[in-house]
């Protein structure tokens, strides 16, 4: 009883710590402690899932807020443009390389500790598969785009979207075919939780019909571990 | 291949390079947009005050010293303008089609548990909090805020950023469990 109460302040300490833990954001060294009294305590882990459910319902809420239009980024660019002519600074060339470089740190799986060794194990190879695959089509976006419009603002505009977790377990080769069968690209991720955002259609579905889509994407449990409609 | 760090990126911008400007503006901009929204609740506004955030980081880039991450920066910015934009602009302006996508008083949580969809119901009570308590769970589930990260951003200690998020969560429980939805918890 004595021993037990003693565990009460260590474990509300703990369990006030499963948000962060969940997210990918603590120390090494507070989510190995977690990582501990979640493998010991059966109710703490229960309470995680409830903790990852609302992490991937408050991303979905999120992404459905939709993006800011065009309008803000040429109002930035024409301030900049008027203070840069008033007060002319050394003006420099454009690093293809580095802004590729940047998109790529979106898969930086450092949100992945949650998941326990194995699983992120599978999923940082999955995201440097699915690296490959987002890069090509950024690249492509890129070649499209106007010159004073961030080129990402219309490639991960366009078309029909989805969040999904990928199945730890799935193979490269199951998520290229899995790819290539929905003709699915990456748009953005791995976030919290190892969600990824994908256009599963270039066209904009009606909500029944992107419902339709993605239940089918569902079906695929080898590869799908979640999945529901995005903007 | 070596990402072009956000802190790389706003050394070149405090030189006055208006391409690492664009790539900055391209990586954080959607993010930004989002947090600004949830406290706004008006597209056109939330699209101004993104701007004008990205306007200052445009302008203070060389007072950047990277204490915490270029993400942070942003958007303790982005709060403090929100908030400004808060208290000079009158209620009447928030847009009814984008307070209809970010709350909807009218389906209350008794409505929505006639609807099955437990996500659905999660999602209908994580826009029924307070705004304090949306912005904390926003701030560590989407921004992928730590302890620190959300003190320095929201200005609150951090042992209150622990205490603010636990009872967030279990204002939501209890929203849940208005809802029809009982986690067993707290």
């Amino acid at each position: 009883m004595i021993a037990s109460r003693d565990k009460a302040p260590e474990r509300e300490d703990i369990e006030s710590l499963l948000p962060w833990h969940a997210a990918g954001t603590l120390s090494r060294r507070d989510s190995e402690r977690v990582e501990q009294a979640l493998a010991q305590d059966a109710e703490l882990a229960r309470r995680f899932e409830l903790v990852r459910e609302e992490m991937v319902e408050t991303i979905h809420l999120n992404e459905t807020l939709g993006v800011p239009s065009a309008r803000a980024a040429q109002r930035l660019f024409a301030a900049i443009e008027s203070e840069q002519q008033q007060a002319p600074k050394r003006a420099t060339s454009f690093d293809l390389g580095g802004w590729l470089a940047g998109l790529v740190e979106s898969f930086s799986p450092r949100t992945l500790a949650w998941a326990g060794t194995a699983a992120a194990v599978a999923i940082v190879i999955q995201a440097g598969l699915l690296a490959g695959v987002f890069l090509k089509d950024r690249q492509a976006g890129y070649q499209t785009a106007s010159r004073n419009e961030p080129a990402i603002t219309a490639s991960s505009t366009q078309g029909s979207f989805a969040l999904v977790r990928f199945n730890p377990a799935a193979s490269a080769a199951d998520l290229t075919r899995f790819f290539d069968e929905h003709k699915a690209s990456l748009v953005e991720g791995p976030r919290a939780g190892g969600i990824y955002r994908i256009r599963v259609s270039s066209n904009n579905l009606g909500k029944d019909d992107l419902a339709k889509l993605v239940a089918r994407m569902a079906e695929d449990k080898n590869v799908v571990a979640f999945i529901v409609p995005s903007q | 291949m070596q990402a072009t760090s956000d802190e790389a990126l706003i050394s070149r911008i405090a030189a006055g390079d208006k391409l690492a400007m664009q790539v900055l503006y391209a990586r954080h901009h959607v993010r930004v947009y989002r947090f600004v929204l949830r406290i706004v609740g008006n597209s056109s506004v939330a699209e101004d005050l993104i701007s004008e955030v990205f306007l200052d980081v445009w302008r203070q880039a060389g007072k950047f010293e990277a204490r915490s991450a270029a993400s942070t920066w942003m958007l303790a910015i982005a709060r403090f303008k929100a908030l400004s934009a808060m208290r000079r602009k009158p209620e009447e302006e928030l847009d009814d089609d984008m307070a209809g996508a970010i709350e909807d008083p009218s389906d209350d949580p008794e409505v929505v548990a006639q609807k099955k969809d437990k996500s659905e119901i999660l999602r209908k009570c994580l826009t029924a909090l307070s705004p304090d308590h949306r912005e904390i769970i926003d701030l560590v589930y989407y921004h992928e805020k730590s302890v620190e990260e959300v003190a320095g951003i929201v200005g609150i200690p951090e042992a209150t950023v622990k205490t603010r998020m636990f009872y967030a969560r279990k204002k939501l429980s209890e929203l849940l469990k208005a809802a029809g939805v009982d986690r067993g918890w707290p």
